[in-house]
């Protein structure tokens, strides 16, 4: 077991290494930040643009840069930006950004989503459940970034009504806020609630959609009808047989959701002025920054890698038939 | 026991619990030919799903209005009004103006225009390359299967949305078709994944081990046998991935990596509506409605499909052992195999 | 029976009367195109001790009706009528109410035991869970306690260890075992099964329904045996109730029943199955045509449609059960039922089949035949892989380890084994035609090593292949013409030559001309297992494999496939090979017959002589697994029980692999033993045409 998931551990590793490369090679041949310094008006002397490609290593073949920014990685030195920054320096911040939003996003996803997806179908075709598809199928078809701005709106109302800005959506606190952490938090929570709906929202759609399905097939299980059978009450069977089961298919789906989490993260940030990480690579590719570019791939890859293997513990854990 | 109709090749036969069925076997009085009587169930049940039926209708109605609507609509998407800017709808505009005048009807029809043309195509694309590189990897296994398992792995480390992110500089200024190719070459792996899971299947199926031990040659076996068995799963899918390429289009669009102007997408409008939500709505509403419309139209539409297709099988027939056994296998690979099917698909 | 006697009180419950008194019961569901009326107006009761055994086809409501009695039927069904249990109404209680009864006083045995036990939690676990539920007192020490016992009653070996392994870890008939232990856990007062053993290979099926019986011993409990294998009941049950949509259309005490059957149905039902006991081959009656379906049932008898013998009156109106032989015990539901007690005529001469004639082929010497098909030494192992990304090797499964036999014109081989001992295999490799990892295989007397390209398509073309699953095995999107024309299109027939040979494959299976149109969705089991033979036959073939060509039908519905089989075989004069894990059809079918043992052949010979006086152990056991439809032979048969299940082909015994189970070896000195632990029997003669491969062979009486 520990072998399994240890050897699962390795090709997750390769994947990133492999993921990380990729983009840094598509980056590095697409990208040409130069072209973007030479649009400036006065043009920038000749020697500066000579200066510029030898201190983005342009004069050496793309696997070389690669592994020199690698080896730099296994020291904490991401590089540089085209602009000249440390890369280093502004990833812990935004990735604290990106992991506040991440976290607790999926946590109340997947705890609500599992809830509404069980009460669904052991409802199944009460006015609840058809509520519950609704609003699922709804969320599921709109985008991010027209549920941010909408829920911008609604939370406008919300203050309006509380008559004080209560709820808080651009920034992730007040500038210069002063007060005792106790307050400090508070304060960040306002701000943090808009935003942590938005993605919130997404993930809970998602999860009660395939929570609703695996629920439905266990509960036409032979399983099921023996616990009922043996005189446990529907209830019982229903929770200690039926959930039970049905929750090991979305251990599985826990890395697969976290995809669609990302990339909503992205959104999130970008609608409500959170400099996280996928903020950072709109500004990367705009700027056509590889070594930033690189450096976000390797920060998403490295949390699908990290979800995907928890993934595989849970299901391990879950699941007596591949603890092998 | 009475037999129905074969859902989708997955050899299940409905059976309801007291053992008659709507198609009778031959000798008790068939009715005519099943590829008729098959489709029009299918139909049939599809018919009596209002939900489905009315998406179809949206679906078909908002195809109409993008590309007929310039025909009777009173601006163009190029014609600026430089008496209103920023006007609320009204019956000159029906949606509003823009900052600069555009008439936002026109604009969005417009932006409708390309973001449905583009999911169309990446749509078909996409499902098209599935079919065949999921099929291929199925049904021949060994290295083709695991080089495509890799790669599979491999984008889910690394989101389509990243990589044509960063692709993007490389088709800014050219025709919009390059990156309609880019999007369909990056979105077609999940549905490749069902799809070989399915082969797995068929590939034991006794029909298929039955034409290879005539000599069928394989190729053959996938365009007649694997293929069209799978033909209900390939509908659904093409629908869905409709869906889910515009999502992804307009995502892109969103972030200026997609469509680029002087073209529109929906994408782009509400990308530039956004700002201004809370004090010109009419701006960022509009794009939106017809965006969620559309695809909330479109994964309604393959639900219905799916449950028109798929008769909920299994039902009090004595099993086999054998089968009994397959089926709890092919349960246990179903489940791993659909997880990430399913993931993704939604996704922006 | 120590720990038994703790926890059961022997003594039948004290209250008289029956057990379960189920009155008028109908249920019904809604479906697409109507609704269906699945069981029919159904009386029955059951007494403390007493077996009562349900028997009928496929959807005739056995199920339902049990299902009912459980109160586990789905919300949308509609029952009404009554069920008694004790005199007090099952129907309209509360799930909460139901729930103290079930499992309780009454329990219930399901099909498949593969999917029976919730995946997630031991076994012991989900057996401590079914005493806990009832004896709120008990602490779950105790409850653990007393799984364990319950689990070594139902014979599971070393149950203290086993009560911690997952369902998954259990084989079925062991898993089949550990239902049965929760079902008895809390000494129920009536215990149902449905079709306990429907998916278990035959030696282990005699296993559980000894279980059965010492359950039934144990708790004194009334038990409902649902089949559709009249076998299975004959030496258990003490009444038997035929069921025909939804309907029970014969009842009695099984002897007179089995002896005397009363409604066609039921004889045409008993002639259906091939015999064990059969002297000399005996023409299978074979019930043409389908149940009726359930919805809209048209007036009159639901058998007319495929009774021999129907006359007008039949569908006026639907006949009653009534006393027959003026016995209140023995009733039926037909209105010539008393010609049949008058004449008392046997089933082939009420339905009119006719023996098939020996082909020409048969009559010359078996030396003088040649060969088609010869297998010799042939070796398969696969490799036991464990982890699903990064598969590591961790043993090699022995699946086939060095099979011979050989094939003669117009001849058949069955081949027999318990599932897993390599049936399948050793087909898949002979049908491959490719390179072997053991052994050769000569087919018409190329070898499979040395085809060129012309000599395998001509191979293709006379060996063919019919399949087991009648479902599976035509592809759904191709009409009937198309899937008989591929076989023909591969090996470059001619339009014409196609299009004139479809009506005549049809015709020669039985089927109409304009079927070719159709779909398979279109054509019941037996239909599309016809259509199955037809694509074999088209390209006039010399021999034909056929792997379970039967298992998947009923068995009404069987024996008119086997007869065509038998037909075809004089007809074209074809040679068999007969893969069937049902010794009983091997019997009826084959020349020959060749028993398999975990990857190697035990037994082969004449059919008359392995099965009349079997030589190894484990041909005896599999003849003495057997039920024979007959309740007076079944209950003076000493059965044969195999001990534990099919040890694992990846690491198969050392010296003889029979003898973890054999009951030889266990019964020799302990001198004795000693060779069968290191020498691996070799195949000896024993007669003519008998071969065994036992150290210490000796002649049993098993039938
Ligand atoms: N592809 C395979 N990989 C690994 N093991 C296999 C494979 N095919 C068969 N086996 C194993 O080989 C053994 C023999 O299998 P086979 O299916 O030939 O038996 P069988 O007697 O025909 O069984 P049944 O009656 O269930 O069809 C079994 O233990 C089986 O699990
Ligand atoms: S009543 Fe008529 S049709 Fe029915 S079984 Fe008797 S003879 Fe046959
Ligand atoms: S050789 Fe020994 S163990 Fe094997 S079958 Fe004969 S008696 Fe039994
Ligand atoms: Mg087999």
């Amino acid at each position: 077991m520990i072998g399994f998931l240890a050897r699962r551990l390795v090709n997750y590793v390769i994947l990133c290494l492999v993921a990380t490369f990729l983009a840094y090679l598509l980056a590095s041949l697409t990208f040409d930040p130069v072209a973007i310094l030479m649009q400036r008006n006065p043009p920038p002397p000749e020697a500066a643009i000579a200066a510029k490609r030898l201190a983005l290593h342009f004069d050496q073949p793309i696997p070389l840069r690669f592994v020199h920014w690698l080896g730099g990685v296994v020291h904490g030195d991401f590089g540089r930006t085209v602009t000249d920054h440390n890369v280093g320096d502004e990833l812990l911040p935004r990735m604290g950004v990106s992991l506040r939003l991440f976290l607790v996003g999926v946590t109340v996803g997947v705890i609500l989503g599992v809830i509404l997806g069980v009460v669904s179908a052991i409802r199944q075709y009460k006015i609840s459940d058809y509520a519950a598809t609704v609003f699922s199928f709804v969320i599921l078809s709109t985008p991010v970034f027209v549920i941010g701005p909408l829920l911008k709106t609604g939370a406008l109302q919300v203050n309006d009504w509380l008559g004080t800005e209560y709820l808080k959506f651009t920034g992730e606190q007040t500038p210069g806020f002063d007060g005792s952490w106790l307050a400090s938090l508070g304060d960040r929570l306002r701000y943090l609630i808009v935003p942590t709906l938005t993605i919130a929202l997404q993930q809970i759609a998602y999860y009660s959609r395939y929570q609703r399905s695996a629920m439905l097939d266990v509960l036409g299980s032979d399983f099921l009808r023996t616990a009922s059978a043996k005189g446990l009450t529907r209830r019982r069977v229903l929770f200690k047989h039926g959930l039970r089961t049905a929750l090991i298919p979305m251990a599985t789906l826990f890395a697969f959701g976290f995809g669609l989490l990302i990339v909503g993260g992205t959104f999130t940030e970008h609608i409500f002025g959170w400099y996280g990480m996928g903020d950072w690579l709109i500004v990367g590719v705009n700027t056509q920054d590889a070594n930033v570019v690189a450096t976000v791939t390797l920060f998403v890859a490295v949390l699908v890698l990290i979800s995907g293997w928890l993934s595989d513990v849970l299901y391990a854990a879950l699941d007596p038939r591949v603890r092998v | 026991m009475t037999v129905t109709i074969d859902s989708d090749g997955s050899g299940e036969h409905a059976n309801t619990p007291g053992g008659s069925a709507s198609v009778s076997p031959v000798d008790a009085g068939a009715p005519g030919d099943l590829r008729t009587s098959r489709a029009k169930l299918v139909v049939r049940r599809f018919a009596r799903n209002r939900n489905a039926l009315i998406g179809l209708v949206v679906i078909v109605l908002l195809y109409a209005a993008a590309f007929l609507s310039p025909l009777f609509a009173p601006w163009s998407y190029t014609e600026l009004d430089y008496d209103n800017f920023l006007v609320s709808p009204s019956g000159s505009h029906w949606f509003g103006t823009s900052k600069v005048g555009e008439d936002m009807f026109a604009l969005v029809m417009r932006g409708l225009q390309k973001s449905l043309t583009i999911g169309l195509l990446v749509g078909l694309i996409s499902t098209s390359l599935s079919a065949i590189v999921g099929a291929t990897a199925g049904y021949f296994g060994g290295w083709v299967d695991r080089a495509m398992m890799w790669l599979v792995d491999l984008l889910l480390v690394l989101p389509s949305f990243l990589i044509l992110a960063i692709l993007s500089p490389a088709f800014k200024g050219k025709t919009w078709l390059i990156f309609v190719l880019l999007l369909g070459l990056f979105s077609w792996m999940i549905t490749a994944r069902i799809v070989r899971g399915m082969t797995f299947t068929l590939r034991e199926r006794e029909y298929v081990k039955a034409a290879r031990f005539m000599g069928q040659a394989p190729w053959r076996i996938i365009v007649k046998h694997i293929v069209p068995n799978m033909a209900s799963l390939l509908i659904i899918d093409a629908t869905v991935n409709v869906g889910a390429a515009v999502i992804a289009e307009t995502g892109l669009s969103y972030f200026g990596f997609g469509v680029q102007p002087p073209d529109v997408s929906l994408g782009t409008l509400i990308a530039s509506g956004t700002e201004s939500a809370q004090t010109f709505p009419w701006l960022f509403l509009f794009p939106s409605m017809f965006l969620v419309v559309f695809v909330l139209a479109v994964n309604v539409v393959g639900d219905g499909l799916r449950d028109a297709i798929d008769p909920n099988s299994a039902g009090g027939r004595r099993k086999d052992r054998r089968k009994a056994r397959k089926e709890y296998q092919d349960a246990k690979d179903k489940a791993r195999a659909n997880a990430p099917a399913l993931a993704g698909k939604e996704a922006s | 029976m120590t720990a038994a006697q703790t926890m059961f009180d022997e003594q039948a419950p004290s209250e008289n009367g029956p057990v379960l008194r189920v009155s008028d019961l109908t249920v019904s569901f809604p479906s697409e195109s109507g609704r269906v009326q699945a069981v029919r107006g159904l009386n029955y009761e059951v007494s403390a001790g007493e077996v009562l055994g349900i028997v009928g086809e496929s959807g005739s409501g056995k199920s339902v009706s049990s299902l009912a009695v459980m109160g586990l039927l789905p919300q949308q069904a509609r029952i009404s009528g009554s069920i008694k249990f004790r005199d007090r109404e099952l129907l309209g209680l509360s799930d909460d109410q139901l729930s103290k009864i079930r499992g309780k006083r009454i329990s219930m045995v399901f099909q498949d035991p593969l999917s029976a036990l919730t995946p997630v939690y031991t076994v012991g676990d989900q057996i401590a869970e079914a005493l806990r539920a009832h004896g709120h007192s008990m602490s779950k020490q105790q409850a653990h306690n007393r799984a364990v016992e319950l689990l070594d009653l139902v014979g599971i070996p070393n149950a203290a260890n086993r009560a911690k392994a997952f369902p998954h870890e259990f084989s079925g008939g062991m898993r089949q075992r550990a239902v049965i232990a929760i079902a008895i856990a809390n000494d129920p007062d009536l215990i149902i099964a449905d079709e306990p053993t429907t998916a278990l290979d035959v030696t282990v099926q005699a296993q559980v329904l000894e279980v059965l019986k010492t359950a039934q011993e144990v708790t004194g409990a009334g038990i409902v045996i649902i089949t559709h294998d009249l076998g299975v009941v004959a030496g258990f049950a003490d009444r038997l109730m035929v069921m025909y949509a939804g309907k029970a259309v014969e009842t009695g005490q099984v002897d007179e029943i089995y002896a005397h059957p009363r409604m066609p149905y039921t004889l045409g039902l008993l002639g259906s199955i091939p015999r064990l006991d059969a002297e000399e081959r005996q023409p299978l009656v074979p019930i043409e045509g389908q149940p009726p379906s359930l919805v809209d049932l048209p007036p009159g008898c639901p058998f007319a449609p495929r009774c021999p013998m129907v006359v007008d009156a039949c569908r006026e109106a639907e006949p009653p059960l009534s006393d027959v032989d003026g016995s209140e015990q023995h009733r039926a539901a037909c209105i010539r039922a008393n010609e049949l007690i008058a004449e008392d005529p046997d089933a082939a001469e009420v339905f009119e089949v006719e023996a098939v004639e020996e082909a020409a082929i048969a009559k010359v010497p078996r030396e003088q035949r040649p060969i088609v098909l010869s297998v010799n030494e042939l070796v398969k192992h696969f490799p036991l892989t464990k982890g699903a990304v990064f598969k590591r090797r961790v043993g090699t499964v022995h699946a086939v380890d060095g099979v011979s036999f050989d094939i003669r014109a117009g001849e058949t081989l069955g081949l027999v084994g318990e599932s897993g001992c390599g049936k399948t295999t050793t087909l898949m490799e002979i049908l491959g035609l490719d390179t072997l990892m053991g052994g050769d295989i000569a087919i018409l007397g190329n070898l499979t090593t040395s085809l060129t390209k012309q000599s395998r398509r001509e191979i293709r073309r006379d060996m063919q292949v019919v399949f087991q699953d009648p479902m599976a095995s035509l592809d759904p999107r191709m009409p009937i013409g198309d899937v008989l024309a591929e076989p023909m299109q591969v090996h470059g027939y001619s339009k014409q030559k196609i299009a004139s040979r479809i009506p005549e494959l049809l015709d020669l299976v039985g089927l109409r001309a304009e079927h070719a149109e159709r779909y398979p969705a279109e054509f019941s089991g037996g239909q599309r297992q016809r259509i199955g033979i037809a694509r074999a036959l088209a390209l006039e073939p010399k021999l034909i494999v056929l792997d379970e060509p039967v298992s998947a039908l009923d068995v009404s519905i069987q024996a008119g496939v086997i007869n065509l089989l038998d037909e075809l075989k004089a007809k074209l004069e074809l040679a068999y090979l007969f893969v069937a894990h049902d010794l009983s059809v091997v019997r009826h079918i084959a020349d020959r017959v060749a028993v398999m043992y975990l990857g190697k052949i035990v037994e082969i010979g004449e059919v008359d002589g392995v099965f009349g006086d079997a030589k190894h152990p484990y041909t005896q056991a599999l003849l003495s697994a057997i039920p024979i439809p007959d309740p007076v032979a079944e209950r003076s048969r000493e059965r044969i029980i195999l001990t534990g299940d099919l040890p694992s082909p990846a690491n198969p015994p050392r010296g003889c692999r029979f003898h973890t189970r054999c009951f030889t070896f266990a019964a020799l000195p302990e001198d004795k033993r000693q060779r069968c632990l290191d020498e691996e029997p070799v195949l000896a003669a024993h007669g003519d045409d008998q071969q065994a491969a036992c150290h210490f062979p000796r002649a049993r009486a098993v039938l």
